[in-house]
């Protein structure tokens, strides 16, 4: 066997070695949680010297966003609260179906390479930069909604909805794809065994099997659509309105910030104000994934 | 909290700019000031209004052409911002779409010893633009008024006597405008709804000039404004009346002279005092005839001939 001083000669250095290792893995660890962290203060602290300065019912509950105003300056989102989430609902209405739809097709209808492909061409679609998208939406859509449906403005909610829920899709067939695939095989033998039809399986025994990992995957979806910004600011037409049908153009929080922020003095009270809007964003979204999160636990659990 | 006149693209010009500076005060022992008096014939650092941006892109081009071991450095970021950098000492010229102001003038004298001088250099006229299909033949700065600013009357084209618009859908005019921190955006809205009036709500709000013209040009309900460069085939350019019942003119190079068309503006360079003759060679090339043309071409107003001549 090695003589012993070779073998300590190695251990010194593999041991040192090792603390290196373990050490430059506890800090990519830790350092998500700093990222976050000081990301979200970054953002507070940017928007909080204006914060004693508003009156908060007027800005969450009113339309009137004049933050460049000689005259009168008004920062109410409402508006733009009620487009954030209006757009949202509409695509998750359109992707919840198609996009839970698609994941049992995949996990459980089809297979070999049919299932291979689609699973590439989703994964593909989800690969689409969103300016490519707003750029759809902006040209072939906004034409295409002009000609076909009674809209007087191509730009608008149901355009940017469609192209949302287009982005989300992909989102929600693969994380759902995934809870499908997660449920024991025992299950779907014991249901054909019972004698269950492939749908009865499916609506009876695999869905509410897999009822967390889907609502996760609709979650997610969900994240995924209230934090877009590209293609909402092109293809909802970005004016500040309350719709009231599908086609009445609305504005989002992170569309007014993209538009925004580029052109605004660092320090002034606008520019704060933009910061506030992505703290509120950022709230928004921490609740959606900590929903996620939590039902992602149940699943576990079971 | 004091409003910093800072904007767009701010960080990096000011990181370049702050070097720059440095590296002047270094080379040239007192600051600015004193090396701005030796003429230094490589760059001309020309930073401002966006509006002015691709002319004074297309001017720097040209001029390559009349001194070539001159070279004119264009950057946009708007107008407050050339002006920033004019009293800063980054820029040698400035180019802004309005007068500068006595708050500006005032710091600048204060803190920098500057009185800038002023060249005016060409008019930029902002066009309404509606869909090539609506009939309607004029419209007066009133109508404008009760269409586009806050507490406005007008919002259905049926008010003003148009009611056969091809596929409009709708009787809704459908206002398209710019974002709340845009040039144009401002001067329009000082111009059509008042020094102390804002824009009414539900305004379609683009991020360009050319995005105005576009979708206006896609939807046949909309009305917009933009510049008159951006003009196409695919939208329709109406006579506006500075009164309901006077005379309404389209906006060209003989109606903005004479002042007859009521949504026109100066555009104007600056230069901190009385440029070196470097600088000045290059302004009094631009208001030339060669560098008149330019704007013309361009899709802004040039000067008449005798403001033009040297």
């Amino acid at each position: 066997m090695n003589p012993p001083p070779v073998r300590q000669a190695r251990s010194a250095l593999s041991l040192w070695g090792e603390r290196a290792i373990e050490w430059i893995i506890r800090l990519c660890g830790i350092s998500a949680v700093i990222f976050v962290f000081s990301i979200f203060l970054f953002v507070f602290l940017e928007g909080a010297p204006l914060i004693p300065d508003l009156n908060w019912i007027q800005v969450i509950f009113s339309p009137e966003w004049y933050p460049t105003s000689r005259s009168n300056v008004r920062y109410g989102v409402g508006a733009m609260i009620i487009g954030t989430l209006s757009v949202t609902g509409l695509a998750m209405l359109f992707a919840v179906p198609f996009g839970l739809g698609a994941a049992v097709f995949v996990s459980e209808f089809c297979g070999g390479r049919l299932k291979e492909t689609l699973k590439v061409v989703i994964e593909m679609l989800a690969a689409i930069p969103s300016i490519v998208w707003g750029f759809i939406g902006l040209s072939v859509m906004n034409h295409l909604i002009q000609t076909w449906l009674p809209a007087p403005v191509g730009l608008n909610l149901f355009n940017a909805a469609l192209l949302l829920a287009l982005m989300s899709v992909p989102i929600i067939v693969s994380i759902g794809e995934d809870a499908l695939k997660a449920v024991p095989d025992s299950y779907r033998e014991a249901a054909l065994a019972l004698g269950a039809t492939r749908w009865q399986t499916v609506y009876r025994v695999l869905l509410p099997a897999a009822r967390n990992g889907l609502l996760a995957a609709v979650l997610l979806g969900v994240g995924r659509a209230i934090g877009e910004t590209m293609a909402v600011l092109m293809a909802t037409g970005h004016a500040v309105n309350i719709p009231t049908s599908l086609f009445d153009p609305i504005r989002t929080l992170t569309a007014t910030i993209a538009a925004e922020l580029g052109e605004t003095a660092v320090g002034s009270p606008h520019y704060r104000m933009l910061f506030l809007i992505g703290l509120m964003l950022f709230s928004i979204t921490f609740v959606v994934n900590l929903l996620a999160d939590l039902a992602v636990r149940g699943v576990r659990r079971q | 909290m004091p409003r910093l006149p800072l904007s767009r693209h701010l960080r990096a010009t000011l990181w370049l700019s702050g070097c720059l500076v440095l590296m002047l005060g270094a080379g040239g022992g007192c600051g600015a000031g004193a090396s701005r008096s030796k003429p230094r014939p490589t760059v001309i650092q020309n930073i401002g209004s966006d509006t002015m941006v691709n002319l004074a892109q297309a001017w720097a081009e040209a001029y390559q052409g009349v001194a070539p071991n001159l070279s004119v450095e264009v950057s946009g970021g708007g107008s407050g911002l050339g002006i920033a950098a004019l009293m800063n000492g980054t820029a040698d010229v400035a180019n802004s779409s309005r007068h500068i102001e006595p708050e500006e003038e005032a710091k600048g004298a204060q803190r920098w010893g500057i009185k800038p001088r002023e060249f005016l250099v060409g008019f930029d006229a902002l066009s309404i633009y509606v869909h090539k299909d609506n009939p309607i033949t004029e419209i007066s700065m009133e109508e404008l008024h009760e269409i586009y600013a806050e507490g406005g009357r007008i919002d259905r084209w049926s008010q003003l006597g148009i009611t056969n618009i091809p596929n409009a859908r709708t009787d809704r005019i459908i206002r398209v405008s710019r974002q709340n921190n845009s040039g144009t955006y401002q001067y329009f809205r000082d111009v059509v709804c008042g020094k102390h009036t804002d824009f009414k709500l539900g305004s379609l709000d683009m991020n360009g000039s050319k995005d105005v013209v576009e979708l206006v040009s896609r939807t046949p309900g909309a009305i917009g404004y933009s510049g008159l460069g951006y003009r196409t085939e695919n939208v329709k350019m109406i006579p506006v009346s500075p009164r309901k019942g006077a005379r309404a003119v389209l906006p060209n190079i003989a109606t903005t002279l004479d002042r007859s068309y009521p949504i026109s503006r100066p555009m104007f360079m600056y230069t901190p005092g009385q440029p070196p003759p470097h600088v000045l060679a290059f302004l009094e090339w631009v208001v030339s005839p060669a560098g008149q043309s330019i704007v013309e071409r361009i899709g802004y107003i040039p000067m008449p001939p005798k403001e033009a001549a040297p």
